[in-house]
This record gives structure tokens, C-alpha cells and sequence, in this order.
């Protein structure tokens, strides 16, 4: 028997808002607890909430980037429940009218290929406190200072078929509310969260399965490992002739696995209606074209730009702008090289760049060396100051916090040899210590000399620590030798 | 001093005839004398007043008073009072001391008024006789054995026996009106988003407003302008301009269009209230008013359609009592389950409890379009009759409760014909419209109230025809003969 996942997502994407969604309250991460919490965020008697009205131009940004249909109005509604960190007893969200509605995102398979995952929708609402279980001596402690943070959560359709897609989709997602700048995507700090909703079928089935959702996954990683073993585990047990049970399960990172919440019969009724406090949000033609006008410029059209404009591969142009950052870092170090030759900037930030963030786990911004460190670095190498190969050893020095290009060169002495008296004095000498290999090249026939040249040039390089000029030590050696 | 209107006293406090200080000592002393008894105050804020009143003497001296400035009040005590006890009337609030003042305290704060204390009602401002206050039920001045009306049954109480010049009130299904009906005393619910609803705590989000009880319009007219306007932190608050009300007071009513819907002059009237109003239509008669009869054909919808939007309103708003983070706790919670069914079984009343229930029922998946989406229509339908109306009619005029004040205790135990004693006051609410309560009469020795109402914002006529009323009767201006005092 063939299976085929079914996968959709629900992604919480915290909005880069300076304050709450319907407070003044500062939400700076990280403060002591409630200290960023007011009188509204705590659910004192009589307050009220008004709305935010930068949410409202960052959902219509996001509706723009996936060409989504929206209404003129949306309404918020009350999801009501009780919990301790959860201060009026209801969540204010949006039920029957959502501010963003279908829409679409393009993402790429592992062949190559596009496939379009369909949005349904997309609403804002408002998040929860934190419960803290430690240090309380047997009580809970609550701290409200995330209570009211803006959120956007982004409902697909079931249109996944592996957890491989569900990740692209998902990290295509990051890049889109990072490059819109409506999110910092932080996932450690939870600014970027998803619920998986997954069934199996057996393939070539119309008939979806009966799903189960995985609650609270904060990365990408964890999104895919906690795929993998729920499809298992679904098939697992339909093979074996039993049922998958309609349930919440929550991913166990450390155990690798996924055990279940509560079922379907335990589920809440969370008497939605229209929140009494607040008017529709009204999405008109002013919000749609001052959130037209903030606009950046997106990552498939910046692909495409640094495809044309910098000539680049299509695959680096798509690893660079896969975020927005990583463009941003490479247009900058572009700028501070020269910009004479985006090839070996695109390499270099692809390369000993992203290869050092990954090695530490760094992002671009937490990166020791900044674009114009390594545009400079570049231009070093463009002007033949250093070769390829020093550059190398400067890097990992700028990235110890050595200092930038050029004192690091100046220090250490790495200047390249481009004196063309004292790379002939390297020449000769090594020429004359190896006439064994001087008489071999001369009797060979002239295909094969361009490779016998390498054993001197080596030679030379090593003995200048790779500070000669290598053109010119060719050069020179050419010279001698056919002479 | 205390048989005086608010703008009589204020009169003399600008001309020098007297200070607030020796004002606001006299309400106080007239508050201990007689309020043991009629129980209209939960908190009297005797230091707090004085020292205002000192500051507002100080500012009438200095030639920058306004009308407001040093005149003695009292808030109903669901707006929430920068340090003091703010209870709503419930255990749950006992110990809430307010962080913040409402909007509308900050507004008389501002205009230098002094707040004399806090007023009875009963609890989260459900119902209709002031009997679930947590504090005991509010006495009627006019006759002890009876209720003032509810849920601002506290500030009517306390205005009637002139133990305050004014009061604030809210008015949710007829909370400022039918209280003000039963004590006598002259009561308006402003156009929902006229006045702000911040800091007030809120019973049902989408009905629940503010407004002004006094002796006379002209004393609701003077306090309706420091109350009004659009406050940025009520998205529901309208951003329309504040007439001048009290200029517009003097017009004549020549020509005046009242409309008198058959509907509240049908069964469930007592006879001798319908007397009383039908003699004060002749009065507007007399005043030149021509009368029409008019049909608001889904009246009887009203009550059933309230008591689905409140209650649902109400079983989310209080959700946030719940003994986490302040109010009522109950004693050595076992665990959560169990901290939020005592905290909230123990702070809360049987009527809140019961409301809270129907509200969650008609909230449940499964029955909300039958309910709470059937009552929403019910609304558009109310609203739509007084619309009709409107095209035809100024004013719209009916008695506010279908009877007198009844026995404390008559009600109590049935909750549906407590219900009923709303039933001319609740479609204002459903529509938003503005209401008013005036004076009209007694009926065996028991004030009756006039209900007026008006079109979206139309306040100053409201009080413009009330005033005209109140030149050519006195019933508001008639004290109970226990509270007459010296003045």
C-alpha cells in the first residue's frame, strides 16, 4: 500500500509592532515579569481595547504579498475561555470575518518545480500570557508581559503532501513576513510558531483521513521531525487495521515524539461572538494604498533582479534572498567592494559566510563580521592586495574579532608580492634547487608543461606564504623555464 | 441648601453665597443623618470630598470656575474612582481599589466637582429593584418599605432624598430611567457612544451608558455637557460635536410631534400610571404639542431579545473575575479547577450567576444562531420601528415602568416579572436611542415617571421638552417628607 500525507498549517506570526494590539503597552521581549503590562493587557474592570492601527496596515500587507481577497470590513470576535494567563477570560481573535482572506504562496520542490499552497485566511487576534510553574513553591507564577502581543495567524489549505513541503512552505512563510518586515521571525523567542494538522490516505484517494494537530512547533527542524513521526505513527497504526482518533498532540522535542493532548469530545466551545467593544476594521482603499506604498520589494522579484542586474545563478540568486537579511547583507557588501563583481561577492556570502553562521548558529545580524567587512575583504582580492587563499585566513581572523581587512593585512604581514624583482629572486631560486624538475619540463611536450608548471608554482606560493602574486609568478616562470 | 437644584447651587457658589466647603459639609452630615437607614451609599469619601471642596473654593476664588466647580455629586459605584473602592455592588469588587478613574470621573474631576461618595446598585448592574446588591438593598425614599428601582437605585435614592444634588448613573436596560421613575427624580440615558464608556464596568458592552440623574433637566442638561464627548479609548465612543444643551433648554414646544405608541398603553400598565402620564400628554397639550398615535410593532420582542444580547454580553465580560489577579479569591483553593469555581461561586450573586448561565447557553455552539444571532435581528427590528417613527414624530412619550415602586421582597424570588418591570425601557437600549425620565405625578403617595424619547443624538431636545415640562409642573421638585430636613 502507497500512503500520501495530507498536511496543513496554522502559523502564529508575531507582528513587529512597537506596542500591543490593543494597548499602549510596550512589547519589548524579555522584560521582568508584567512590568509591560497595563491596565488593559491585565483585564482590570472597565477598560477597553482599541485597535492597534499599524496591525491593520501589516495584515493588508500581507494580504497584498498573496494576493488575497480582502473585505472592506473584518470583525474581531471573543474566543472565550478561562486560563490564568489568559487575564478577561476570552482572547480577542477574529471568527466569522477575517481580515485576510484566500490567498496563495509559491514554493519550490526539491526537483525544482513550483507548487502553489492556497491560504485560507489569515486573522489577527491577540496573545496570552506566560504561566511559570518554576519557583513558586507549588503555586504558578503568571506574567502577562506577552498578553496582547499582535498576532497573525496564517491558516493554509491541506495541500502539503510531505513534510519536506510543509517545510518549505513554512520557511517560505518566515522570509515573507521578514522581508515584508511585518515579523521578526524570531522563533526561539516564539515570534514564529506553527500547528501542524496532519492525516494520511492511501494515495490516489479523494477522501481526506481523520487528522490530528500538533500544537506549538518553534522550528523549522522540529516542524519536520514532528511531520515525519506523525505520519509514521498514523500509518503505523492504519496498517495495523486500527483508527487515528481526532486529537491535539503536542511534539516532544527532547523525546522526539509526539503524545496526545486532549481529544476531540474534551475540545472547548468557545461560544465565539462579536466583540461588543470594538468596531469592524475597515480595510479601504486609504489602508490598501498606504500599505502599498510600504511595500518592499519581495524575494522571488529579488531573485529575479539579482539574476538580470548581477548576473548571478539562479540558485545562489534564490539562496541569497531567501531572507531578507541575507540579500540585504549581500547588496551591502556588494556596494562597499566596488560592485565591479557580484559573482565573487554571491560566493563569498554564500560560502565562508553562511557556512560560518551555520558552524556557530548565528544570524546575519549576530554575525561578527558585517557586509562592510567582507565587502572590503573583497576588494582586497579584487585589487590584488591579497590572494583568494589569504582571504580566507583573514576572514576566520575578522570573524575572531582580529579587526576588519586591512589591519588584519597591515598586521599580519599578508600584503601579496606584486614586486616583480623579488618574485624572480623566489624564481630562480627555486629553480635552481630543483633542476631535476627544470630538465623534465623542458623534454616534455608542450600539453603536458601546463601541468608540470603547478609543482613550481606551489613551490613559489610556499615559499612566499602564499603572498606572491600567482599571475605573475606564471608569468615569470613561463619566462625562465621556455627560455 | 440641600432643596436646591445643581444649578441653583451652583448659582450661589460662583455669586459667593456660599462655599463648597459648607456644601459639601452639609451633604455629608445629611448623609450620615439619614443614610444608615436608606443605605444609597457603599462608600462615602468624606476626606477626599472635602479637600476637593477646598481646591474648588480656592479655584472659584481665583475667577476660573466652571458651572461644575465646587457643586457636590455622587457616582454610581461602577466607575472605577482613582483609589477608592470601586465594588459594582458585588463581593467580587469588595476589595478592588481602583487604579484609574472612568472617563466620566475624570470628566467631573476635571470640571471641579465634588464626589461625595459612591452609590449603591445592585450588582454588575443587574436588576431592577437594587435588591442583589451585595451591600442590601437601597430603601425608597418615598416609602421605606419599598424599592428605589435599579440598577442605579442608589444614586436615584440618594438624589431623591437629596442626600446628593446629582449623581451618575448607567443605564444598560433602563438603569437611570426606571430608578429615576420609582424615587421621583429626573433621569437621562444619553445616545450609546455619547458618553464614554471607559472605567465604567461594563455589564452588557453593546447597550451599557452613561448618564445623568438630578432633580431637573435643566441639572441633567449641565452635567450631560462635562460627561459627552469622543473619548480615543472607547473605540465605541462617537466623535460628534457637543451641543450647547442648556441654551437650547428655553424653546418653545409650538408644533412639537409626540408620538404615543399603542403598545406601552396596552396590558401590564396599571391604570393610575397610565393616568399620570396621560395627564401630563395634556400638559404638552397645553404647550402646544399635537399628539399622534404611532405603532412600535415589535415591542414585545424587546424584553425576550435583552435578555439573550445582555446575559451574552455579560457571561464574557465577567470572565475576567476569577480570583487571579484581583477581587475575590476564595480560601485555600485545591487546585485551578477549584479556584475559579469557589472564587467566582462565592463572589458572585444569585442573579449574576443566573445571567452568566443563560449567556453561555445562548453563547454554546449549537444555539447561537437561534439565540443570540435571532435576538441580534430582533434588534434591527426594533431599531427599524423607531426609525418609522422618527419620520413622523419629534419625540416619543410613554410611562418608563408599568407601575409605582413596589414592596422590597415582592420580586425577588421571580426573576421574569422583575424583567417585565423594564419592559418600556429596554427597546431604547436594543436601539441606542436616548431616553429620558421626568416626573409626572404620584399615584397613592408614589412618584410616576414620564418616559420621552428621542432621535440618535438628540439629547438637547430631550432636555429641551423635559425643561418646558418642569416650568409649568413641580413634581420634581417634591421632597419625601422624611428627608425635607432643615435647610
Amino acid at each position: 500500500m502507497e500512503w500520501e500525507a495530507v498536511i496543513g498549517l496554522e502559523i502564529h506570526s508575531q507582528l513587529a509592532t512597537n506596542s500591543k494590539i490593543f494597548s499602549g503597552a510596550s512589547t519589548t521581549y524579555g522584560a521582568e515579569p508584567n512590568t509591560q503590562a497595563c491596565a488593559i493587557d491585565l483585564g482590570m474592570p472597565g477598560v477597553l481595547p482599541v485597535v492597534n492601527k499599524e496591525v491593520v496596515r501589516m495584515a493588508a500587507m500581507f494580504g497584498l504579498a498573496i494576493e488575497a481577497e480582502m473585505g472592506e470590513y473584518s470583525v474581531f470576535a471573543r474566543k472565550n475561555y478561562f486560563y490564568p494567563d489568559l487575564p478577561k477570560g476570552y482572547q480577542i481573535s477574529q471568527f466569522e470575518l477575517p481580515i485576510v482572506g484566500k490567498g496563495h504562496l509559491d514554493i519550490e520542490l526539491e526537483d525544482g518545480t513550483t507548487k502553489r499552497i492556497g491560504v485560507t485566511r489569515a486573522h489577527l487576534e491577540e496573545d496570552a500570557g506566560k504561566s511559570l510553574h518554576e519557583d513558586f513553591h507549588g503555586m504558578t507564577g503568571i506574567d502577562l508581559n506577552r498578553a496582547g502581543t499582535p498576532l497573525l495567524e496564517i491558516v493554509s489549505e491541506p495541500d502539503m503532501r510531505s513534510a519536506k513541503e510543509a517545510v518549505a512552505y513554512m520557511k517560505k512563510m518566515h522570509s515573507l513576513v521578514t522581508y515584508l518586515g511585518i515579523s521578526d521571525g524570531n522563533m526561539q523567542e516564539g515570534s514564529f510558531r506553527c500547528d501542524a494538522n496532519v492525516s494520511v490516505r492511501l494515495k490516489g484517494e479523494e477522501e481526506f483521513g481523520t487528522r490530528t494537530e500538533i500544537k506549538n512547533i518553534n522550528s523549522f527542524r522540529f516542524v519536520e521531525r514532528a511531520i515525519e513521526h506523525e505520519i509514521e505513527r498514523q500509518i503505523e497504526i492504519l496498517e495495523s487495521g486500527g483508527e487515528i482518533i481526532q486529537e491535539t498532540r503536542l511534539y516532544d522535542a527532547d523525546k522526539d515524539e509526539t503524545r496526545s493532548m486532549r481529544s476531540k469530545e474534551e475540545a472547548n466551545d468557545y461560544r465565539y461572538f462579536p466583540d461588543p467593544d470594538l468596531l469592524p476594521v475597515v480595510m479601504d482603499q486609504a489602508v490598501l494604498d498606504a500599505a502599498r506604498d510600504s511595500m518592499p520589494e519581495l524575494s522571488d522579484a529579488r531573485k529575479a533582479r539579482f539574476i538580470d542586474q548581477y548576473g548571478l545563478r539562479g540558485e545562489d540568486a534564490g539562496q541569497i534572498t531567501a531572507s531578507r537579511e541575507m540579500a540585504d547583507f549581500f547588496e551591502a557588501a556588494l556596494e562597499v567592494s566596488g560592485g565591479s563583481d557580484a559573482k565573487i561577492v554571491a560566493n563569498w556570502v554564500i560560502g565562508e559566510f553562511s557556512g560560518a553562521l551555520n558552524r556557530e548558529g548565528l544570524s546575519v545580524q549576530e554575525a561578527p563580521v558585517s557586509a562592510a567587512m567582507l565587502g572590503q575583504l573583497v576588494k582586497r582580492i579584487l585589487d590584488n592586495t591579497i590572494s583568494g587563499k589569504i582571504a580566507k585566513e583573514v576572514f576566520e581572523a575578522m570573524w575572531q574579532g582580529e579587526g576588519d581587512a586591512d589591519v588584519i593585512i597591515e598586521q599580519k604581514g599578508m600584503k601579496q608580492v606584486t614586486d616583480t624583482g623579488a618574485i624572480e629572486v623566489m624564481v630562480d631560486e627555486v629553480l635552481a634547487n630543483n633542476p631535476k624538475q627544470v630538465e623534465n619540463y623542458r623534454n616534455a611536450e608542450e600539453q603536458k608543461r601546463g601541468k608540470m608548471i603547478g609543482f613550481f608554482v606551489g613551490q613559489i606560493m610556499k615559499a612566499s606564504k602564499g603572498k606572491a602574486n600567482p599571475a605573475l609568478v606564471n608569468e615569470l616562470l613561463k619566462k625562465k623555464l621556455d627560455s | 441648601m440641600h432643596t436646591k437644584t445643581l444649578t441653583e447651587l451652583s448659582a450661589m457658589l460662583q455669586a459667593g453665597e456660599v462655599s463648597s466647603v459648607a456644601l459639601t459639609e452639609h451633604f455629608l452630615d445629611r448623609i450620615e443623618q439619614y443614610d444608615q437607614d436608606l443605605n444609597s451609599f457603599i462608600t462615602v469619601t468624606r476626606e477626599e470630598a472635602l479637600e476637593a471642596a477646598r481646591a474648588a473654593d480656592e479655584r472659584i476664588q481665583a475667577g476660573n470656575a466652571g458651572p461644575l466647580t465646587g457643586v457636590p455629586i455622587a457616582h454610581k459605584d461602577i466607575f472605577c474612582t482613582d483609589g477608592v473602592r470601586t465594588s459594582c455592588g458585588s463581593r467580587m469588587l469588595d476589595n478592588f481599589i481602583a487604579p484609574y478613574d472612568a472617563t466620566v470621573v475624570e470628566q467631573f474631576k476635571q470640571a471641579g466637582a465634588v464626589v461625595l461618595g459612591k452609590t449603591n446598585m445592585d450588582e454588575f448592574a443587574m436588576g431592577s429593584s437594587n435588591e442583589t446588591s451585595f451591600y442590601g438593598p437601597v430603601k425608597n425614599p418615598w416609602d421605606r418599605d419599598r424599592v428605589p428601582g435599579g440598577s442605579s437605585g442608589g444614586s436615584a435614592a440618594s438624589v431623591a432624598a437629596r442626600l446628593a444634588p446629582a449623581a451618575t448613573g448607567t443605564d444598560t436596560g433602563g438603569s437611570i430611567r426606571q430608578p429615576a421613575a420609582l424615587c421621583g427624580i429626573t433621569g437621562l440615558k444619553p445616545t450609546y457612544g455619547r458618553v464614554s464608556r471607559w472605567g465604567m464596568i461594563a455589564f452588557a458592552s453593546s447597550l451599557d451608558q452613561g448618564g445623568p440623574m438630578a432633580q431637573s433637566a435643566e441639572d441633567c442638561a449641565l452635567m450631560l455637557e462635562v460627561m459627552s464627548g469622543f473619548d480615543e479609548k472607547d473605540s465605541t465612543s462617537v466623535n460628534e460635536a457637543v451641543p450647547d444643551y442648556r441654551t437650547q433648554l428655553s424653546q418653545g414646544l409650538q408644533g412639537l410631534k409626540i408620538g404615543l405608541p399603542k403598545e406601552y398603553f396596552s396590558e401590564g400598565l396599571g391604570p393610575e400610571v397610565e393616568a399620570v402620564v396621560r395627564a401630563a400628554i395634556e400638559e404638552y397639550k397645553k404647550l402646544g404639542a399635537e399628539i399622534i398615535e404611532i405603532s412600535l410593532p415589535n415591542t414585545h420582542l424587546a424584553v425576550p431579545a435583552y435578555y439573550v444580547v445582555a446575559p451574552a454580553e455579560c457571561s464574557s465580560n465577567l470572565s475576567r473575575f476569577d480570583g487571579v489577579r484581583y477581587g475575590y479569591r476564595c480560601d485555600d483553593p485545591k487546585d485551578l479547577q477549584d479556584l475559579y469555581e469557589r472564587s467566582r461561586g462565592e463572589g458572585f450573586g444569585e442573579e449574576v450567576k443566573r445571567r452568566i448561565m443563560i449567556g453561555a447557553y445562548a453563547l454554546s455552539a449549537g444555539y447561537y444562531d437561534a439565540y443570540y444571532l435571532k435576538a441580534q435581528k430582533v434588534r434591527h427590528l426594533i431599531s427599524d420601528d423607531f426609525r418609522k417613527a422618527f419620520e413622523e414624530v419629534d419625540v416619543i412619550m410613554g410611562p418608563t415602568a408599568p407601575s409605582t415602586a413596589f414592596k422590597l421582597g415582592e420580586k425577588a424570588d421571580d426573576p421574569v416579572t422583575m424583567y417585565l418591570s423594564d419592559i418600556y425601557t429596554i427597546a431604547v437600549n436594543l436601539a441606542g436611542l436616548p431616553g429620558m425620565s421626568v416626573p409626572a405625578g404620584f399615584s397613592e403617595g408614589m412618584p410616576v415617571g414620564l418616559q420621552i424619547i428621542g432621535n440618535y443624538f438628540e439629547e438637547a431636545r430631550l432636555l429641551n421638552v423635559a425643561h418646558q415640562y418642569q416650568q409649568v409642573t413641580d413634581w420634581h421638585r417634591q421632597i419625601p417628607e422624611a428627608f425635607k430636613g432643615q435647610s
